[in-house]
């Protein structure tokens, strides 16, 4: 095909290292990673999932190894995961829906994200130590 | 793209349509799945927050009573759905070398159905009683 040399003359379009940070950008890259980070995390709900139907043995081993102080944290970061992704989900709802556009709205959106995760982690944390 | 990835042939011109007949399928379902899982995954923190530290009897008999199968089952597979053709876009984004790319976005699919598959025959194990 002829497209090589074309495709050399096209512009390229800028990429993230030509833009001032800004926090909406810094968010939107968060919510790709804890995205990626729930992505593995279904991994940890299989294995729970799988183990619970093999027997007490299994689970029990399964168990143990997630209330250890290293499971915990990764399931924290998990749940803080979750939160932070779900928000952000319904950020962009509101912009799908038309709203939000102008950046000191979008930037008000994004804080309250950010804040609103760590929160909401934290009361199911306390939640979790509660009924533990 | 080299040659032999290139799945796409002059029949898209000559039809008119480009793309244009599915284009927004994958930005749609990721909305519906986004807002399902939004409202699943209220269930499945409270189940996580009520189940930890909870004994296995305890467990099966929850995750076996089939209100909460139901739900955690609609929840993996809508979640499962989401975070795949999620991850497509940041493959189709990110992996340029065009055999590195065929075989992610083929890792992914399998990634995504093997823990899906497995979470579905657990739940569905447990709730017809182990």
């Amino acid at each position: 095909m002829a497209d090589a040399r074309l495709a050399a003359s096209r512009p390229l379009s800028p990429h993230l290292q030509v833009f001032r940070f800004i926090l909406t950008m810094a968010m939107s890259i968060v919510h790709r990673i804890t995205g990626g980070f729930l992505y593995v995390g279904t991994l940890f709900v299989a294995v729970w999932l799988v183990a619970a139907a093999s027997g007490p043995e299994w689970f029990a081993l399964v168990d143990g190894v997630y209330q250890s102080w290293i499971g915990r944290l990764i399931l924290l970061g998990l749940v803080w995961s979750l939160i932070h992704h779900a928000i952000g989900g319904v950020r962009h709802f509101i912009w799908d829906l038309g709203y939000g556009f102008d950046p000191k709205t979008a930037d008000r959106l994004a804080l309250f994200n950010l804040v609103a995760g760590v929160v909401l982690t934290g009361i199911v944390a306390i939640a979790a130590l509660l009924f533990a | 793209m080299s040659k032999s990835f290139r799945f796409q042939t002059p029949l898209k011109q000559a039809r008119g349509f480009g793309s244009g007949k599915s284009g927004t399928t994958h930005f749609w379902q990721q909305r519906v799945t986004g807002v399902a899982a939004l409202l699943l995954s209220l269930v499945y923190v409270v189940l996580l927050v009520k189940l930890q530290g909870d004994d296995y009897p305890t467990v099966i008999a929850t995750l076996g009573n089939p209100f909460v199968a139901v739900l955690m089952l609609a929840f993996l597979g809508v979640s499962v759905w989401h975070m795949k053709i999620g991850m497509q876009v940041i493959i189709e984004d990110y992996v340029n070398q065009p055999m590195l790319r065929v075989l992610a976005l083929m890792a992914n699919s399998f990634f995504s159905a093997l823990v899906g598959i497995a979470s579905a025959v657990a739940l569905i194990k447990i709730t017809f009683g182990a």
